[in-house]
């Protein structure tokens, strides 16, 4: 009886007595859940036109953010100029790996594919930490150009603290969703993306060049980790912890299905939010540390009603 | 020539249905069995305590994940939450019963997390394929998290890790800091070959043809009357219990304590890259996977020192992790079926020697 009210009834005053915690407690959630939802962007993305399942998303994000910093700490070269070789870094890197990688796996089973990526996220961590060091390193975040600071706001009648970079983050985030969704639906190439993500044998035939675009969807999957890895890079330090966290992007995923863009946002501000609120109110029962495990519980349980995801593609099975 | 089926037949059901039909099979495994147990006479302690103890236990653990992804065609990334299910359960067993045998408390312990992997199965009656990969990383997460937060698992100890006591076999310590490396790892291969046998026979009977026709197509499969439910359920159960074994043995037979970093998601993946390395749905491609996926680090650290080059310890374990996750890539775009394929290939050559064709 008792634990049933720690569950149901507790929980809820608390909301009611102190608000504006209740408000921080979402903000944060938001926040990190714009920031799962840009390392899900990166997966449906290549999911999208190639059907690989990237895992060396989160590692990118690191390798991105590894380099900016690196350019600009190591080998002194000026924050914005560190940026643009940043993003050429990611291009190069998306050649390398359609040439070298997916190339000459095409037509190989998923979990042939899924292994190779897990091989590059080995190899992309050999990389920077050989290249760059593997000590974590705190974010050029003004160089960049980028707020910090805070903001108290007061709301029900307490503080709230809103820090300038996560504003910021989200309209970066907010922007570049839009400039992608742009790019899909206006440009030719992004009509030419979108047509490979509905059938490849028909995209084929209507002369898309599928090695192209596959660099290009790289390529922007690239850049999206460059702006997470700035993002969290200033939240927190860049260091190689950040690939454990990137995994819950996976259960985001699950919760949007891993065709859908906007699905990718919702589920990871479902994640993000969740999350936050379950461990601050509910976490206290299991013991705390419940941010470990609770995407994926809720991913599963989700998953059991409803098998393709919030906005996946209805499967249709045949024998 | 030298491998050739012609002329050996087979005069009742029981020849027919033997696990090694070919005589030259039984020769090769008779060599092999004997060669392993040559190994302690010949083999430094070093050699049997860092490569033959972890690739035994590693090669028990691919199967126990091929049973489930090669086998039956659900892929799983939770294989070392299983394993740490196991090991726990056999500390708890081994604390709990202290005068029964600690054989016995290993066999069982893959029971428990065999009911573990039960329950962690459920969501592949609806999810498949990468969803399912996805649903098992709860199983990954959420049961690393109660090996923390449930302090009655490690029996309220400050370190938080699982220490293994001192056990005997005959009256010759088998566990613990007094075992010596050869009699642990007489013991292992001697449960190693025994639980091989009784894969390789239960999935060439009806339960291991159901999941091979759950892997092919679940759909026909239903419909030619094979229940999913059971298939699929039998298939973690049967996987985690190897699995849990295996967990229990790392513990018990190598690591001698342990902690929760020793059950991570590197180890799901490195059990994952031995079965695929090896081959999905073979049952020599274990020991080729393991033998290869945990011997790689250990000589490519070892290589820079063997060329005389003076690099510091940190460069070579990045160097070598950039090395071996190029040779993982390497390796699935030269052999996508691992080296299950390549042992067939050279026993194909071996029939045709020294024809080209057959």
């Amino acid at each position: 009886m008792e634990l049933l009210s720690e569950i149901i009834i507790e929980p809820f005053v608390l909301i009611a007595d102190i608000p504006d915690l209740f408000v921080q407690t979402l903000w944060e959630g938001f926040v990190s859940g714009i920031l799962y939802a840009l390392i899900a962007l990166g997966f449906v993305l290549i999911f999208k036109a190639s059907g690989v399942f990237n895992f060396a998303q989160g590692i990118m994000v690191v390798f991105a953010a590894l380099a900016l910093v690196s350019l600009h700490t190591k080998f002194g070269v000026p924050a914005w100029i560190a940026l643009i070789m940043a993003v050429g870094i990611m291009g190069l890197l998306a050649i390398g790996i359609e040439k070298i990688v997916l190339r000459p796996l095409v037509g190989q089973p998923d979990a042939i594919l899924l292994m190779a990526t897990i091989g590059l996220t080995l190899f992309l961590q050999g990389a920077g930490e050989t290249i760059f060091g593997g000590e974590p390193q705190s974010m050029i975040t003004e160089e960049l150009g980028l707020p910090t600071g805070a903001t108290d706001w007061e709301v029900f009648g307490g503080r709230v603290t809103f820090q300038h970079i996560d504003i910021a983050a989200i309209v970066i985030a907010g922007l570049m969703v839009a400039g992608l969704a742009l790019f899909f639906s206006k440009t030719r190439i992004g009509r030419a993306l979108r047509a490979v993500a509905d059938d490849h044998q028909a995209a084929l035939s209507v002369g898309i060049s599928l090695n192209q675009i596959w660099v290009i969807v790289w390529f922007a999957a690239g850049i999206v980790a460059l702006v997470t890895g700035i993002m969290w890079g200033a939240r927190s330090d860049v260091s190689f912890a950040l690939e454990v966290i990137a995994l819950k992007a996976l259960a985001v995923l699950i919760l949007g299905g891993f065709t859908s863009v906007p699905g990718a946002i919702v589920g990871g501000l479902i994640i993000g939010v969740g999350e936050k609120v379950f461990e601050v109110y509910w976490g206290g029962i299991f013991g705390g540390g419940t941010e470990a495990w609770f995407a994926y519980v809720l991913a599963l349980i989700f998953l059991l009603f409803r098998p393709q995801g919030l906005f996946g593609e209805k499967i249709i099975e045949r024998v | 020539m030298f491998y050739r089926e012609a002329g050996q037949f087979k005069t009742n059901y029981k020849a027919d249905q033997a696990i090694f039909p070919i005589f030259q099979d039984r020769v090769g495994l008779g060599l092999i069995i004997v060669a392993a147990l040559l190994v302690p006479l010949f083999g430094s302690d070093f050699l049997i305590n860092s490569f033959m103890i972890p690739f035994l236990i590693f090669a028990l653990a691919s199967i126990g994940l091929n049973i489930l992804t090669g086998y039956c065609g659900q892929l799983s990334l939770g294989t070392g939450a299983f394993m740490g299910v196991g090991a726990y359960s056999c500390y708890k067993l081994a604390t709990i019963f202290p005068e029964v045998n600690i054989l016995i408390h290993i066999l069982l312990s893959g029971f428990f997390a065999a009911g573990i992997g039960c329950i962690f199965g459920l969501p592949s009656l609806r999810i498949k394929g990468l969803y399912l990969a996805i649903t098992t990383l709860a199983a990954q997460f959420f049961l690393e998290w109660c090996f923390i937060r449930i302090p009655w698992l490690y029996n309220y100890n400050d370190s938080g890790a699982i220490e293994v006591p001192t056990r005997t076999l005959l009256s010759v310590p088998i566990t613990g800091p007094s075992s010596t490396p050869s009699v642990r790892y007489y013991v292992i291969l001697a449960l190693i070959i025994f639980l091989t046998w009784i894969a390789s026979n239960i999935i060439r009977g009806r339960i291991g043809r159901s999941w091979m026709m759950i892997r092919d197509m679940d759909i026909a499969a239903e419909l030619m009357g094979i229940k999913p439910l059971n298939a699929k359920l039998s298939a973690f159960a049967v996987s985690s219990y190897f699995c849990g074994v295996a967990g229990a043995l790392m513990v018990f037979m190598w690591l001698g304590a342990a902690e929760v970093e020793s059950f991570s998601i590197n180890v799901s993946f490195q059990v994952l890259f031995m079965v695929i390395i090896g081959g999905m749905g073979s049952l020599i491609g274990c020991f080729l996977g393991a033998a290869f996926i945990f011997g790689l680090p250990i000589f490519v650290r070892a290589l820079p020192e063997m060329m005389g080059l003076a690099i510091n310890a940190s460069t070579v374990d990045h160097l070598s992790r950039m090395v071996i996750g190029a040779l993982i890539i390497f390796f699935l775009i030269v052999e996508p079926h691992g080296f299950a394929r390549l042992w067939q290939i050279v026993k194909e050559k071996l029939r045709n020697w020294p024809f080209p064709y057959g």
